[in-house]
Protein backbone atom coordinates (compact mmCIF):
# COMPACT_ATOMS: atom_id res chain seq x y z
CA UNK A 1 0.00 0.00 0.00
CA UNK A 2 3.18 2.29 0.65
CA UNK A 3 5.27 1.25 -2.53
CA UNK A 4 1.32 1.97 -4.53
CA UNK A 5 0.62 5.36 -2.70
CA UNK A 6 4.52 6.72 -3.13
CA UNK A 7 4.20 5.47 -6.63
CA UNK A 8 1.23 7.68 -7.12
CA UNK A 9 2.73 10.81 -5.75
CA UNK A 10 6.10 10.25 -7.52
CA UNK A 11 3.53 10.37 -10.56
CA UNK A 12 2.07 13.44 -9.13
CA UNK A 13 5.45 15.38 -8.93
CA UNK A 14 6.18 14.58 -12.56
CA UNK A 15 2.90 15.26 -13.81
CA UNK A 16 3.16 18.97 -11.77
CA UNK A 17 6.65 19.44 -13.02
CA UNK A 18 5.59 18.12 -17.07
CA UNK A 19 2.50 21.02 -16.42
CA UNK A 20 5.19 23.63 -14.63
CA UNK A 21 7.31 23.32 -17.68
CA UNK A 22 4.03 24.65 -19.82
CA UNK A 23 3.01 27.29 -17.11
CA UNK A 24 1.29 29.73 -19.16
CA UNK A 25 0.04 27.60 -21.28
CA UNK A 26 -1.74 25.47 -18.59
CA UNK A 27 -2.57 28.42 -16.52
CA UNK A 28 -4.93 30.25 -19.02
CA UNK A 29 -5.98 26.39 -19.69
CA UNK A 30 -7.07 26.63 -16.02
CA UNK A 31 -8.09 30.21 -16.26
CA UNK A 32 -10.99 29.49 -19.16
CA UNK A 33 -12.18 26.23 -17.46
CA UNK A 34 -13.04 27.37 -14.48
CA UNK A 35 -14.69 30.39 -16.13
CA UNK A 36 -16.92 28.21 -18.20
CA UNK A 37 -17.89 26.28 -14.81
CA UNK A 38 -18.09 29.43 -13.42
CA UNK A 39 -21.01 30.72 -15.71
CA UNK A 40 -22.44 26.90 -16.17
CA UNK A 41 -22.39 26.40 -12.04
CA UNK A 42 -24.04 29.87 -11.91
CA UNK A 43 -26.93 29.48 -14.25
CA UNK A 44 -27.41 26.25 -12.62
CA UNK A 45 -27.40 27.31 -8.59
CA UNK A 46 -29.06 30.17 -9.91
CA UNK A 47 -31.96 28.64 -11.25
CA UNK A 48 -32.57 25.86 -9.58
CA UNK A 49 -32.79 27.88 -6.28
CA UNK A 50 -35.22 30.42 -7.90
CA UNK A 51 -37.27 27.39 -8.95
CA UNK A 52 -37.51 26.18 -6.01
CA UNK A 53 -38.17 29.07 -4.48
CA UNK A 54 -41.02 29.96 -6.47
CA UNK A 55 -42.50 26.51 -5.54
CA UNK A 56 -42.36 27.14 -2.39
CA UNK A 57 -43.80 30.79 -2.07
CA UNK A 58 -46.62 29.84 -4.86
CA UNK A 59 -48.23 26.37 -3.01
CA UNK A 60 -50.99 28.93 -2.04
CA UNK A 61 -51.83 30.21 -5.10
CA UNK A 62 -55.45 30.27 -6.50
CA UNK A 63 -56.31 26.96 -7.14
CA UNK A 64 -58.04 28.53 -10.20
CA UNK A 65 -57.65 31.53 -11.66
CA UNK A 66 -60.52 32.39 -14.73
CA UNK A 67 -60.16 35.35 -17.03
CA UNK A 68 -62.71 36.64 -19.95
CA UNK A 69 -61.38 37.03 -23.20
CA UNK A 70 -62.27 39.32 -25.78
CA UNK A 71 -60.69 39.08 -29.43
CA UNK A 72 -57.75 37.09 -27.97
CA UNK A 73 -57.13 39.63 -25.11
CA UNK A 74 -57.49 39.45 -21.56
CA UNK A 75 -61.28 41.70 -20.72
CA UNK A 76 -63.35 42.62 -17.62
CA UNK A 77 -65.07 39.68 -16.02
CA UNK A 78 -68.41 40.83 -15.43
CA UNK A 79 -70.63 39.94 -12.22
CA UNK A 80 -73.20 37.60 -14.27
CA UNK A 81 -70.59 35.70 -14.67
CA UNK A 82 -69.50 35.10 -11.28
CA UNK A 83 -72.91 33.87 -10.31
CA UNK A 84 -72.92 30.82 -13.28
CA UNK A 85 -69.31 30.22 -11.62
CA UNK A 86 -70.25 29.78 -8.26
CA UNK A 87 -73.51 27.25 -9.88
CA UNK A 88 -70.60 24.68 -10.87
CA UNK A 89 -70.67 21.89 -9.16
CA UNK A 90 -67.01 21.39 -6.75
CA UNK A 91 -66.50 24.79 -6.51
CA UNK A 92 -67.09 26.05 -2.92
CA UNK A 93 -66.02 29.68 -3.32
CA UNK A 94 -65.30 31.87 -5.96
CA UNK A 95 -64.96 35.90 -6.08
CA UNK A 96 -63.90 38.14 -8.35
CA UNK A 97 -59.99 40.04 -8.00
CA UNK A 98 -59.56 43.48 -8.65
CA UNK A 99 -55.93 44.01 -10.24
CA UNK A 100 -54.56 46.34 -12.44
CA UNK A 101 -50.71 47.88 -13.61
CA UNK A 102 -49.76 51.65 -13.10
CA UNK A 103 -46.67 52.95 -14.96
CA UNK A 104 -45.51 56.25 -12.33
CA UNK A 105 -43.79 58.88 -14.44
CA UNK A 106 -41.78 59.80 -11.53
CA UNK A 107 -40.09 56.91 -10.91
CA UNK A 108 -40.76 55.41 -14.45
CA UNK A 109 -41.83 52.20 -12.96
CA UNK A 110 -44.25 49.92 -13.11
CA UNK A 111 -46.54 49.01 -9.90
CA UNK A 112 -49.07 46.68 -10.06
CA UNK A 113 -52.68 48.01 -8.12
CA UNK A 114 -54.50 45.47 -6.29
CA UNK A 115 -57.23 45.19 -3.54
CA UNK A 116 -56.94 42.71 -1.19
CA UNK A 117 -59.61 40.32 0.05
CA UNK A 118 -59.14 40.81 3.42
CA UNK A 119 -58.16 43.89 5.83
CA UNK A 120 -57.96 46.28 2.65
CA UNK A 121 -56.65 49.48 3.46
CA UNK A 122 -58.60 52.54 4.36
CA UNK A 123 -59.75 54.76 1.76
CA UNK A 124 -56.96 57.30 0.90
CA UNK A 125 -54.82 54.89 1.99
CA UNK A 126 -52.10 52.36 0.99
CA UNK A 127 -49.82 49.44 1.53
CA UNK A 128 -46.81 49.25 -0.67
CA UNK A 129 -43.84 46.73 -1.17
CA UNK A 130 -40.59 47.80 -0.56
CA UNK A 131 -39.70 48.04 -4.10
CA UNK A 132 -42.18 51.19 -4.44
CA UNK A 133 -40.74 52.67 -1.25
CA UNK A 134 -37.49 52.68 -2.57
CA UNK A 135 -38.42 53.89 -5.86
CA UNK A 136 -40.30 56.85 -4.47
CA UNK A 137 -38.59 57.41 -0.92
CA UNK A 138 -41.57 56.71 0.30
CA UNK A 139 -42.63 55.74 4.53
CA UNK A 140 -45.53 55.57 6.38
CA UNK A 141 -47.22 58.78 6.38
CA UNK A 142 -46.29 59.46 3.00
CA UNK A 143 -48.53 61.04 0.68
CA UNK A 144 -48.17 59.11 -2.79
CA UNK A 145 -50.21 60.69 -6.02
CA UNK A 146 -51.10 59.34 -9.01
CA UNK A 147 -53.42 60.28 -12.13
CA UNK A 148 -56.34 58.62 -12.26
CA UNK A 149 -58.30 57.79 -15.30
CA UNK A 150 -60.19 60.95 -16.17
CA UNK A 151 -57.07 62.87 -15.57
CA UNK A 152 -57.67 64.08 -11.81
CA UNK A 153 -55.54 63.46 -9.25
CA UNK A 154 -55.76 60.68 -6.48
CA UNK A 155 -53.79 60.61 -3.24
CA UNK A 156 -52.88 58.03 -0.94
CA UNK A 157 -51.12 57.89 2.06
CA UNK A 158 -49.03 55.17 2.70
CA UNK A 159 -50.32 53.04 5.57
CA UNK A 160 -47.42 50.57 5.65
CA UNK A 161 -44.35 49.12 4.04
CA UNK A 162 -44.59 45.44 3.17
CA UNK A 163 -41.69 43.65 4.67
CA UNK A 164 -38.30 43.54 2.87
CA UNK A 165 -38.47 39.67 3.13
CA UNK A 166 -41.53 39.52 1.21
CA UNK A 167 -40.00 41.08 -1.94
CA UNK A 168 -39.80 38.44 -4.50
CA UNK A 169 -43.67 38.49 -4.19
CA UNK A 170 -44.67 41.94 -3.00
CA UNK A 171 -42.11 44.07 -4.32
CA UNK A 172 -44.14 46.15 -6.77
CA UNK A 173 -47.65 45.95 -5.42
CA UNK A 174 -49.58 48.81 -4.69
CA UNK A 175 -52.38 47.89 -2.07
CA UNK A 176 -55.86 49.89 -2.32
CA UNK A 177 -59.16 50.06 -1.01
CA UNK A 178 -61.88 48.37 -3.59
CA UNK A 179 -63.54 52.56 -3.93
CA UNK A 180 -59.54 54.17 -4.71
CA UNK A 181 -59.14 50.94 -7.22
CA UNK A 182 -62.08 51.69 -8.77
CA UNK A 183 -62.13 55.27 -8.87
CA UNK A 184 -57.94 55.30 -10.39
CA UNK A 185 -59.10 52.91 -13.24
CA UNK A 186 -63.09 54.25 -13.91
CA UNK A 187 -64.09 50.65 -13.78
CA UNK A 188 -67.62 50.35 -12.93
CA UNK A 189 -68.85 48.21 -9.80
CA UNK A 190 -69.66 44.78 -11.38
CA UNK A 191 -67.08 44.18 -13.23
CA UNK A 192 -63.54 42.57 -11.87
CA UNK A 193 -60.52 42.26 -13.76
CA UNK A 194 -60.99 38.35 -13.15
CA UNK A 195 -61.94 35.73 -10.99
CA UNK A 196 -60.69 32.99 -8.44
CA UNK A 197 -62.19 30.07 -7.40
CA UNK A 198 -61.53 26.89 -4.52
CA UNK A 199 -62.50 23.61 -5.28
CA UNK A 200 -64.10 21.65 -2.80
CA UNK A 201 -61.72 18.13 -3.59
CA UNK A 202 -58.63 19.46 -5.09
CA UNK A 203 -58.73 15.93 -7.27
CA UNK A 204 -61.85 17.34 -8.82
CA UNK A 205 -59.86 20.80 -10.22
CA UNK A 206 -59.44 19.53 -13.69
CA UNK A 207 -62.91 18.37 -13.89
CA UNK A 208 -63.96 22.21 -12.57
CA UNK A 209 -62.35 23.62 -15.14
CA UNK A 210 -63.76 21.83 -17.98
CA UNK A 211 -66.88 22.74 -16.22
CA UNK A 212 -65.90 26.55 -16.28
CA UNK A 213 -64.62 26.06 -19.82
CA UNK A 214 -68.36 24.18 -21.49
CA UNK A 215 -70.03 26.74 -18.89
CA UNK A 216 -68.29 30.60 -20.44
CA UNK A 217 -66.59 29.56 -23.34
CA UNK A 218 -64.87 32.68 -23.98
CA UNK A 219 -63.13 32.35 -20.77
CA UNK A 220 -59.23 31.29 -20.21
CA UNK A 221 -58.54 29.44 -17.07
CA UNK A 222 -55.41 28.86 -15.30
CA UNK A 223 -54.56 26.00 -12.49
CA UNK A 224 -52.60 26.48 -10.11
CA UNK A 225 -50.50 23.25 -11.25
CA UNK A 226 -49.81 25.57 -14.16
CA UNK A 227 -48.65 28.45 -12.14
CA UNK A 228 -46.26 26.24 -10.76
CA UNK A 229 -44.91 25.12 -13.80
CA UNK A 230 -44.83 28.05 -15.51
CA UNK A 231 -42.19 28.67 -12.76
CA UNK A 232 -40.58 25.35 -12.96
CA UNK A 233 -39.27 26.26 -16.50
CA UNK A 234 -38.44 29.94 -16.03
CA UNK A 235 -34.64 30.28 -16.34
CA UNK A 236 -34.27 26.57 -16.87
CA UNK A 237 -30.89 25.99 -17.53
CA UNK A 238 -31.91 23.59 -20.74
CA UNK A 239 -33.72 26.15 -21.83
CA UNK A 240 -33.83 29.81 -23.32
CA UNK A 241 -30.99 32.12 -23.76
CA UNK A 242 -28.99 31.57 -20.99
CA UNK A 243 -28.08 28.31 -23.07
CA UNK A 244 -28.15 30.05 -26.48
CA UNK A 245 -24.90 32.42 -24.82
CA UNK A 246 -23.71 29.06 -22.91
CA UNK A 247 -23.50 26.79 -25.30
CA UNK A 248 -21.54 29.44 -27.76
CA UNK A 249 -18.79 29.23 -24.69
CA UNK A 250 -19.11 25.83 -24.52
CA UNK A 251 -18.29 24.95 -27.62
CA UNK A 252 -15.59 26.78 -28.13
CA UNK A 253 -13.76 26.17 -24.86
CA UNK A 254 -14.24 22.10 -25.87
CA UNK A 255 -12.64 23.06 -29.26
CA UNK A 256 -9.69 24.60 -27.39
CA UNK A 257 -9.44 21.76 -24.78
CA UNK A 258 -9.54 19.21 -27.33
CA UNK A 259 -6.91 20.86 -28.96
CA UNK A 260 -4.80 21.40 -25.87
CA UNK A 261 -5.31 18.17 -24.80
CA UNK A 262 -4.86 15.67 -28.04
CA UNK A 263 -2.97 17.74 -29.79
CA UNK A 264 0.42 16.30 -29.20
CA UNK A 265 3.29 18.70 -29.55
CA UNK A 266 6.64 17.16 -30.68
CA UNK A 267 8.25 17.91 -27.74
CA UNK A 268 5.68 15.43 -25.48
CA UNK A 269 6.20 12.75 -28.25
CA UNK A 270 9.77 12.84 -27.37
CA UNK A 271 8.74 13.32 -23.32
CA UNK A 272 6.89 9.75 -23.92
CA UNK A 273 9.64 8.04 -26.48
CA UNK A 274 12.41 9.15 -23.55
CA UNK A 275 10.30 8.18 -20.74
CA UNK A 276 9.42 4.85 -22.52
CA UNK A 277 13.22 3.93 -23.43
CA UNK A 278 14.25 4.69 -19.51
CA UNK A 279 11.90 1.73 -18.44
CA UNK A 280 8.08 3.59 -18.27
CA UNK A 281 5.29 1.18 -18.85
CA UNK A 282 2.76 2.55 -20.77
CA UNK A 283 0.28 1.86 -18.22
CA UNK A 284 2.56 4.84 -16.00
CA UNK A 285 2.27 7.16 -18.47
CA UNK A 286 -0.98 6.70 -19.03
CA UNK A 287 -1.57 7.24 -14.76
CA UNK A 288 0.66 9.92 -15.21
CA UNK A 289 -1.75 11.69 -18.06
CA UNK A 290 -4.94 10.67 -15.94
CA UNK A 291 -3.04 13.01 -12.64
CA UNK A 292 -2.67 15.75 -15.12
CA UNK A 293 -5.97 15.50 -16.38
CA UNK A 294 -7.62 14.98 -12.58
CA UNK A 295 -5.55 18.30 -11.43
CA UNK A 296 -6.84 20.22 -14.01
CA UNK A 297 -10.15 19.35 -14.78
CA UNK A 298 -11.05 18.82 -10.47
CA UNK A 299 -9.28 22.04 -9.70
CA UNK A 300 -11.41 23.56 -12.76
CA UNK A 301 -14.52 22.44 -10.98
CA UNK A 302 -13.90 23.31 -7.60
CA UNK A 303 -12.63 26.86 -8.49
CA UNK A 304 -15.58 27.54 -10.96
CA UNK A 305 -18.60 25.77 -8.38
CA UNK A 306 -17.19 27.54 -5.40
CA UNK A 307 -16.99 30.97 -7.15
CA UNK A 308 -20.75 30.50 -8.58
CA UNK A 309 -21.41 29.67 -5.05
CA UNK A 310 -20.38 33.34 -3.35
CA UNK A 311 -21.61 34.59 -6.87
CA UNK A 312 -25.13 33.72 -6.27
CA UNK A 313 -25.90 32.86 -2.89
CA UNK A 314 -23.68 35.79 -1.16
CA UNK A 315 -23.49 38.73 -3.77
CA UNK A 316 -27.02 38.21 -4.98
CA UNK A 317 -25.59 37.22 -8.77
CA UNK A 318 -24.63 40.63 -9.84
CA UNK A 319 -23.68 39.06 -13.54
CA UNK A 320 -27.41 38.56 -14.21
CA UNK A 321 -28.66 41.24 -12.91
CA UNK A 322 -28.70 43.65 -16.27
CA UNK A 323 -30.39 40.57 -17.82
CA UNK A 324 -33.24 40.37 -15.40
CA UNK A 325 -33.82 43.84 -14.46
CA UNK A 326 -33.60 44.40 -18.62
CA UNK A 327 -35.47 48.05 -18.68
CA UNK A 328 -37.73 47.87 -15.54
CA UNK A 329 -36.83 50.28 -12.81
CA UNK A 330 -37.76 47.77 -9.86
CA UNK A 331 -36.31 44.77 -9.73
CA UNK A 332 -35.96 43.33 -5.81
CA UNK A 333 -33.37 43.19 -4.87
CA UNK A 334 -33.60 39.23 -3.92
CA UNK A 335 -30.43 37.15 -2.86
CA UNK A 336 -31.89 34.05 -3.98
CA UNK A 337 -31.90 30.75 -0.73
CA UNK A 338 -29.12 27.91 -1.79
CA UNK A 339 -31.15 25.33 -2.41
CA UNK A 340 -28.67 23.01 -4.27
CA UNK A 341 -29.86 20.09 -6.73
CA UNK A 342 -27.20 17.58 -5.72
CA UNK A 343 -27.94 15.83 -9.41
CA UNK A 344 -26.82 19.02 -11.26
CA UNK A 345 -23.81 19.34 -9.36
CA UNK A 346 -22.81 15.94 -10.21
CA UNK A 347 -23.74 16.16 -13.73
CA UNK A 348 -21.77 19.17 -13.47
CA UNK A 349 -18.96 17.91 -11.91
CA UNK A 350 -18.95 14.65 -14.31
CA UNK A 351 -19.14 16.63 -17.53
CA UNK A 352 -16.26 18.82 -16.20
CA UNK A 353 -14.14 15.87 -15.60
CA UNK A 354 -15.24 13.13 -17.76
CA UNK A 355 -14.97 14.44 -20.78
CA UNK A 356 -10.90 16.41 -20.09
CA UNK A 357 -9.57 13.31 -18.82
CA UNK A 358 -10.76 11.06 -22.35
CA UNK A 359 -9.56 13.90 -24.14
CA UNK A 360 -6.10 13.46 -22.15
CA UNK A 361 -5.38 10.28 -22.30
CA UNK A 362 -6.67 9.01 -24.67
CA UNK A 363 -4.22 10.52 -27.42
CA UNK A 364 -1.43 9.84 -24.93
CA UNK A 365 -2.65 6.33 -24.85
CA UNK A 366 -2.13 6.06 -28.88
CA UNK A 367 1.64 7.33 -28.79
CA UNK A 368 2.35 5.63 -25.87
CA UNK A 369 1.31 2.38 -28.04
CA UNK A 370 3.93 2.99 -30.30
CA UNK A 371 7.73 1.96 -30.10
CA UNK A 372 9.95 4.32 -28.70
CA UNK A 373 12.45 4.23 -31.26
CA UNK A 374 9.36 5.06 -33.73
CA UNK A 375 8.05 7.90 -31.58
CA UNK A 376 11.78 9.47 -30.81
CA UNK A 377 12.58 9.79 -34.40
CA UNK B 1 10.95 18.03 0.72
CA UNK B 2 11.24 15.53 -2.60
CA UNK B 3 7.53 15.66 -2.73
CA UNK B 4 6.77 19.11 -1.99
CA UNK B 5 4.63 20.08 -4.87
CA UNK B 6 2.56 17.17 -5.07
CA UNK B 7 2.02 17.22 -1.10
CA UNK B 8 1.20 21.23 -2.04
CA UNK B 9 -1.41 19.94 -4.80
CA UNK B 10 -3.34 17.09 -3.11
CA UNK B 11 -3.63 19.40 0.37
CA UNK B 12 -5.01 22.45 -2.07
CA UNK B 13 -7.52 19.33 -3.24
CA UNK B 14 -8.26 18.64 -0.30
CA UNK B 15 -9.16 21.77 1.33
CA UNK B 16 -11.23 22.60 -2.12
CA UNK B 17 -13.23 19.39 -1.66
CA UNK B 18 -13.73 20.50 1.82
CA UNK B 19 -14.71 24.00 1.28
CA UNK B 20 -17.19 22.38 -1.51
CA UNK B 21 -18.68 20.43 1.55
CA UNK B 22 -18.56 23.59 3.57
CA UNK B 23 -21.34 24.91 0.45
CA UNK B 24 -23.56 22.10 1.33
CA UNK B 25 -23.45 22.64 5.26
CA UNK B 26 -23.78 26.45 4.39
CA UNK B 27 -26.74 25.88 2.27
CA UNK B 28 -28.66 24.00 4.51
CA UNK B 29 -27.75 26.15 7.67
CA UNK B 30 -29.10 29.29 5.35
CA UNK B 31 -31.94 27.13 4.19
CA UNK B 32 -33.26 26.88 7.62
CA UNK B 33 -33.07 30.66 8.21
CA UNK B 34 -34.59 31.73 5.11
CA UNK B 35 -37.70 29.25 5.63
CA UNK B 36 -39.18 31.79 8.16
CA UNK B 37 -38.68 34.62 5.25
CA UNK B 38 -40.10 32.58 2.37
CA UNK B 39 -43.56 31.84 4.95
CA UNK B 40 -44.08 34.88 5.18
CA UNK B 41 -43.81 35.80 1.57
CA UNK B 42 -46.18 32.94 0.88
CA UNK B 43 -48.46 34.15 3.38
CA UNK B 44 -49.06 37.04 1.22
CA UNK B 45 -48.92 35.67 -1.68
CA UNK B 46 -52.19 33.43 -0.16
CA UNK B 47 -53.65 36.62 1.46
CA UNK B 48 -53.34 38.58 -1.63
CA UNK B 49 -53.89 35.49 -4.34
CA UNK B 50 -51.25 35.94 -6.11
CA UNK B 51 -49.74 34.24 -9.15
CA UNK B 52 -46.60 35.33 -10.06
CA UNK B 53 -43.77 36.63 -8.47
CA UNK B 54 -42.11 39.89 -8.98
CA UNK B 55 -39.37 38.85 -10.88
CA UNK B 56 -39.24 41.12 -13.84
CA UNK B 57 -41.37 44.32 -14.00
CA UNK B 58 -41.05 45.60 -17.18
CA UNK B 59 -43.80 44.08 -19.19
CA UNK B 60 -47.41 42.63 -18.49
CA UNK B 61 -46.42 39.45 -19.69
CA UNK B 62 -43.31 39.14 -17.79
CA UNK B 63 -44.63 40.42 -14.35
CA UNK B 64 -47.74 38.31 -14.70
CA UNK B 65 -46.03 35.22 -16.53
CA UNK B 66 -48.76 32.84 -15.49
CA UNK B 67 -51.10 34.67 -17.05
CA UNK B 68 -49.51 35.59 -20.12
CA UNK B 69 -51.68 35.80 -23.16
CA UNK B 70 -51.26 33.92 -26.66
CA UNK B 71 -50.86 36.84 -28.52
CA UNK B 72 -48.02 38.52 -26.09
CA UNK B 73 -44.59 39.70 -27.87
CA UNK B 74 -42.24 36.64 -26.77
CA UNK B 75 -44.67 34.14 -27.78
CA UNK B 76 -44.59 34.71 -31.85
CA UNK B 77 -41.79 31.90 -31.41
CA UNK B 78 -40.23 30.44 -29.15
CA UNK B 79 -36.57 31.81 -28.43
CA UNK B 80 -38.04 34.94 -30.31
CA UNK B 81 -35.89 38.45 -29.75
CA UNK B 82 -37.96 41.07 -28.74
CA UNK B 83 -37.85 44.12 -27.03
CA UNK B 84 -37.64 43.54 -23.91
CA UNK B 85 -34.76 41.39 -22.01
CA UNK B 86 -36.50 39.37 -19.61
CA UNK B 87 -38.78 38.42 -22.31
CA UNK B 88 -35.79 36.18 -23.94
CA UNK B 89 -34.96 34.62 -20.44
CA UNK B 90 -38.25 33.56 -19.54
CA UNK B 91 -40.12 31.18 -21.88
CA UNK B 92 -43.81 31.40 -22.14
CA UNK B 93 -45.54 29.55 -19.84
CA UNK B 94 -45.98 25.16 -20.85
CA UNK B 95 -50.23 25.55 -21.03
CA UNK B 96 -49.79 28.16 -23.47
CA UNK B 97 -47.63 26.37 -25.93
CA UNK B 98 -49.36 23.03 -25.47
CA UNK B 99 -51.66 21.69 -28.01
CA UNK B 100 -55.62 22.05 -26.63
Amino acid sequence: MKIYLRRQLNLLEFTLSSLLRRKGKNLALLVVFSAIVFMLASALLYSHALRREAAILLKDAPELVIQKMVGGRHDLLPQANLAKLAEVRGITQIHGRLWGYLFDPIAAANYTVMVPQTNPPEPGFAIIGEGISGARGAEPGDQLSFKSHDGGLLTFRVAQVIAYESALATSDLFLVNEDDYRRLYGIAPGLFTDAVAKVRNPREVGKAAEKIAELLPDSRIVLRDEILRTYESVFDWREGLLLVLLTGAVLAFAIFAWEKASGLSAEERREIGILKAVGWETGDILLMKMWEGGVMSLSAFLIGYLLAYLHVFYLGAPLFEPVLKGWATMYPAFRPTPFIDGFQVATLLILTVLPYLAATVVPIWRAAIIDPDQVMR
Amino acid sequence: MAKRKSVLVLAALGAGFLLFGGSLIDAAWKRDAAMARMEAASKWVERLELTDLVLFTEARYTRNLALADRFSAFQDHPMAFEHFPSGSVALPPRHLTRAP
